[in-house]
């Protein structure tokens, strides 16, 4: 733990930390069973990079990230975003928070089936301030020829990056992904990745993705281990692996 | 527009057919509150108008006979505005080309001009000639039953003289809104027709030349009524008069009075049971969209939607099925409303009725329906705003089941895996699958009062017709006649039986409430006119007290051995105090009965009667009516298979055309809410069933577990629906009581049947069409796809 820290202090010297956590615990209940998803996480990210979090499921990897997201609350501890105290936000806080700094993509989409790929998009750039339009957006994920299709004429693959497209219209400075390719094959999930990587790149978005598949880390700068609700070990890598390059 | 908005409409389209149907619900609500607020709103201000514009009386007199001079007096009263002076006379019509009695009233108005008061509205032709003794301005009514038209005659027996009349015009009076004789129930123009006639030819005709026997007075503007009333009776005592009253007594504006009555009844009634309706079924509906998108609600918070978003969303989804039903019912009432309106022209004569459409009517049924169904989505949109987006985000953790106390009793080893499946299902959700229960047990109850009414009402005129009215014929006569006269009639034509009686205006009083009404001398046990009590047995009338239909009892607040002041309006006026010593159940109309010889007492004259009712021979009553042409102290004949059709035509008309109305609603709500109910547990079952049909059931036996829990909530929705539809006629049954007549709370295993058999119906039906989805579900998948 002490390694872990000093690392993260070297690399706080050089570069802007974009979220701060601070023996964060959250405890909730899930049917009748309590269930302790995170018990003091300290942790630093930051701006531009490309973070994996690994960890098996239970690991507390997506509490984690929906804390950060400002979609839950921490039952103790602290987090900010920048100079913003995210741990003590008022509701009304967290959803312009939401509103104006991240874009997340979920393991299974989660696109509204009424609406076409361009219209899940469009739900998010109407009520953000500086949004791309959506055909832009769909074409940084490589779908500028599937605009009018709805979720179900889409496959797997294609509809994650709906997803993202939805999610980086608004141009916001993290991306929060939880298992963007766990329902994908791994040709799929490939694409997907790269869409990612080219957007961090492009935009110079902060991208933190989860995921229990250890070879996605290869193409992190820094790859975060969490076990039973705990920050295991840092790795940093000198150089990231192109997503093509993956096989899994 | 914005993908939330198409995202709304795609929502909706996916609904069409549980919107649909709530719309419909919907739509009845509005507009059976459009046209019952329309209906009063256009009544009410009509009366008003024409009451006003064409003066009519604050009070009303009969009597004997005074002299013209008199009205001075009564002008004099203080508090009394204008005064006409008239000559009323009861008379026998014969319209060429009607063989049938028909009776007339004629009024004097002053030669060749209207008079003060209660002033005539000429609809065609010309109020009578000052110069003609003959001409008279004839009721619209009348006119229009029997072709009417400027110059044709019509012949009256004016005091046992046939004269010959022509009609000069035909007019319209505030007097006489609602035309019915003074013994019946209901308008019937072509057997009762008003007429007027200048004063002087009338007056000679009747033996009344420079004198009057009734009279009409308006009030000064803060004139007390009971003040000139009382006044007014002073100074007609000696005149024989019957005693004055106010408008609340008088004949027309009460009908009218009650007509409203039973609006206002109406508006509040109808339109809230179907409101109530609406608002559950959305409730259901909205409840289980929410909870199927509560992912997507996550989604669109992670993204940082607001929860005002979020609330205006699911708020304008259940908005637009609200504009939906209410357009529906407006177009509805519209459409319903005109049609009314022809009904109402029929039963109250006014110069116009104009229905028109106000635009706060619309707001206000509106307004109505947007709030009930607000009432009830509230909890389901709460709800949706409530999700904290990270919750939404993780599947819905399994439900809780439990083991319920059948599946732990003795039942248990009968049940196989999917009646444990059906049990459980209920068993999870006790508030959901209660309010199923609620909700077919709604529909059913709204079936039951609907057959309630159409039931009733036929019980009624049966029990009327059947029971208490067993007299062919009714007569009068123009004065208290000899009791002989009862074997007179016993020996003409076709007569098979006689009862007479003695009928006497009287004012009822007990405490600080009062009733005018006759008070009828029959006989000791009347057999063509029976009082019935409670358990429907006729009753023998005892030498001393009072018998008063029980509705009358009850109004006056009095119970059996409680004494009420009789004060008669006629003769001597006597006032006397006896007790009530029963009460008749009698559903039309209201009475007051006594033994014969008591009243005649009262009266302090010999064994008199002036009415009688008569058993006929069909075949011979061609000769009979011939005969009783020719006695001179008959005033009216009634026919009483004529009142029998025509309450039966009256009530066609009003109650049951809005029972068939009601009864089509209420099917159609039954039907909405079991296929909502089917849909719903089919759209919450479908991966289960579509597991089970994967691992080896067959499509019969997944069909069961369905099929079976909609079963379930029926049946247990049976005998909760037949005691909702007992309250519901019960509510009904006190808001309709009226004076002229009270649907009794009978309600018949038949009317249970009917509703049941509605609600199995539709529940097959719904059922029929989930199962037909059943097993078009493509298995696999769905077992794909992620809730």
């Amino acid at each position: 733990m002490a390694a872990d820290a000093a690392k993260q202090a070297e690399g706080s010297r050089n570069r802007e930390v974009v979220f701060e956590t601070r023996g964060l615990t959250k405890t909730y209940l899930m049917g009748e069973v309590e269930i302790h998803a995170l018990q003091g996480v300290d942790l630093d990210l930051y701006a531009g990079e490309l973070v994996v979090m690994l960890g098996a499921s239970g690991s507390g990897k997506s509490t984690l990230l929906n804390i950060m997201g400002g979609l839950d609350t921490a039952t103790s501890g602290s987090v900010r975003y920048r100079d913003q105290d995210l741990t003590h936000a008022s509701e009304k806080a967290l959803t312009l928070f939401r509103r104006d700094h991240v874009g997340f993509v979920f393991q299974f989409y989660n696109l509204i089936a009424s609406l076409t790929a361009r219209e899940n998009v469009a739900i998010v750039t109407e009520i953000s301030r500086d949004p791309m339009p959506p055909e832009e957006a769909l074409a940084l994920v490589g779908l500028k020829e599937r605009l009018d299709h709805f979720p179900a004429q889409l496959s797997g693959g294609e509809q994650q990056r709906v997803a993202i497209a939805r999610a980086i219209a608004k141009q916001p400075a993290v991306l929060l992904c939880d298992e963007p390719t766990g329902a994908l094959d791994s040709k799929t999930g490939i694409q997907v990745l790269e869409a990612l990587k080219h957007i961090n790149e492009e935009m110079q978005t902060t991208v933190a993705i989860i995921t229990h598949n250890e070879v996605i880390g290869e193409m992190a700068d820094r790859v975060i281990r969490l076990r039973d609700g705990r920050v295991e070990d840092i790795h940093e890598h000198e150089r990231r692996r192109e997503p093509g390059e993956l096989r899994w | 527009m914005r993908a939330l908005n198409r995202k709304l409409l795609r929502d909706l389209a996916t609904l069409k057919g549980q919107a649909a149907a709530i719309a419909m619900v919907i739509a009845s609500g509005v507009m059976t509150l459009m046209i019952a607020v329309t209906t009063l709103d256009a009544l009410t201000l009509t009366q008003q108008r024409f009451y006003e514009d064409f003066h009519f009386a604050d009070v009303f007199a009969d009597l004997t006979r005074a002299p013209e001079g008199v009205g001075e007096r009564l002008r004099a009263i203080p508090g009394v505005n204008r005064v006409e002076t008239r000559v009323k006379a009861s008379v026998r019509l014969e319209v060429p080309g009607f063989d049938e009695p028909v009776r007339g009233l004629l009024l004097s108005i002053p030669d060749g001009r209207e008079p003060l008061l209660n002033q005539l509205y000429l609809r065609e032709g010309r109020l009578p000639d000052p110069g003609r003794a003959d001409e008279v301005a004839v009721s619209d009514a009348f006119a229009e039953a029997h072709g009417l038209r400027a110059g044709d005659p019509v012949l009256a027996i004016i005091r046992g003289r046939l004269t010959t009349l022509r009609v000069s015009g035909t007019v319209l009076s505030p007097e006489h809104v609602y035309q019915i004789a003074p013994t019946d129930l209901l308008p019937d123009y072509r057997r009762y027709g008003i007429l007027w006639m200048n004063r002087r030819a009338l007056a000679s005709a009747y033996g009344m030349e420079g004198a009057f026997n009734n009279v009409a007075l308006s009030l000064e503007a803060g004139g007390s009524e009971a003040e000139v009333i009382a006044h007014v009776d002073r100074i007609l005592a000696r005149y024989g008069g019957i005693g004055a009253h106010g408008r609340d007594d008088q004949h027309s504006h009460r009908f009218l009075h009650e007509e409203l009555k039973q609006l206002r009844a109406q508006a509040v009634i109808l339109p809230t049971i179907f409101m109530l309706v609406s608002a559950f079924l959305l409730n259901v509906v909205l409840s289980r969209i929410i909870r199927n998108q509560r992912e997507q609600v996550a989604v669109l918070k992670a993204f940082g939607y607001r929860n005002l978003d979020i609330a205006l969303h699911y708020g304008m989804l259940t908005g637009l099925i609200v504009a939906l039903g209410s357009a529906l019912g407006i177009g509805l009432g519209l459409w319903a409303g005109s049609g009314l309106a022809v009904i109402y022209t029929e039963y109250f004569r006014f110069p116009e009725l104009s229905f028109r459409l106000q635009a706060w009517v619309i707001l206000l049924s509106v307004g109505v329906a947007a709030g009930a169904a607000m009432l009830g989505t509230l909890r389901a949109v709460w709800g949706a705003v409530q999700l904290p987006p990270a919750e939404g985000m993780r599947p819905e953790p399994p439900a809780r089941f439990r083991k319920g106390w059948l599946e732990r009793s003795a039942l248990r080893h009968w049940l196989d895996q999917p009646a444990r499946i059906i049990l459980r299902n209920v068993g999870r959700h006790p508030l959901k699958s209660s309010l199923s229960v609620v909700g077919i047990a709604m529909s059913l109850g709204l079936l039951v009062m609907g057959a309630y009414q159409l039931n009733a009402v036929d019980h009624m005129i049966d029990t009327q017709y059947r029971q208490v009215m067993r007299m062919d014929l009714h007569l009068t006569f123009s004065d208290p006649t000899p009791a002989r006269v009862q074997s007179e009639l016993r020996h003409l034509p076709g007569v098979l039986a006689v009862e007479t009686y003695r009928a006497v205006p009287v004012r009822l009083l007990a405490g600080h409430r009062e009733y005018r009404t006759s008070v009828l001398g029959m006989d000791e046990r009347p057999y063509l006119r029976q009082l019935l009590d409670g358990q429907q047995r006729p009753q023998r009338l005892p030498p001393e007290g009072l018998l008063l239909t029980d509705y009358l009892a009850q109004d006056l607040g009095l119970r059996i051995g409680d004494r009420v002041r009789l004060e008669v309006q006629e003769g001597h006026r006597q006032t006397v105090t006896v007790p009530l010593v029963g009460v008749v159940d009698e559903p039309l109309g209201v009475g007051a009965y006594m033994w014969r010889p008591a009243v005649n007492r009262l009266m302090r004259e010999g064994p008199a009667v002036n009415g009688a009712w008569l058993l006929i021979d069909e075949q011979r009553e061609a000769a009979l009516f011939d005969r009783l042409w020719d006695l001179p102290g008959v005033a009216s004949v009634g026919m009483i298979s004529e009142s029998e059709r025509n309450i039966r035509e009256y009530m066609a008309d009003t109650i049951l055309m809005f029972a068939l109305v009601f009864v089509l609603l209420a099917t159609s709500i039954a039907f909405a809410v079991v296929y909502n109910n089917a849909r719903i547990a089919f759209a919450e079952r479908s991966r289960e069933l579509a597991t089970l049909q994967v691992l080896g059931y067959s499509r019969g036996e997944v069909s069961w577990i369905l099929v079976g829990e909609i079963l379930l909530l029926t049946l247990a929705a049976l005998p909760v629906g037949w005691l909702i539809g007992t309250g519901f006629a019960w509510a009904l049954n006190q808001a309709f009581s009226v004076d002229m007549f009270r649907v009794p709370l009978v309600l018949t295993p038949g009317a249970y049947g009917f509703a049941t058999a509605v609600v199995l119906a539709a529940s097959v039906a719904a059922v029929a069409l989930v199962v037909r989805r059943l097993h078009r579900l493509d298995k696999v998948s769905v077992l794909k796809a992620v809730e």
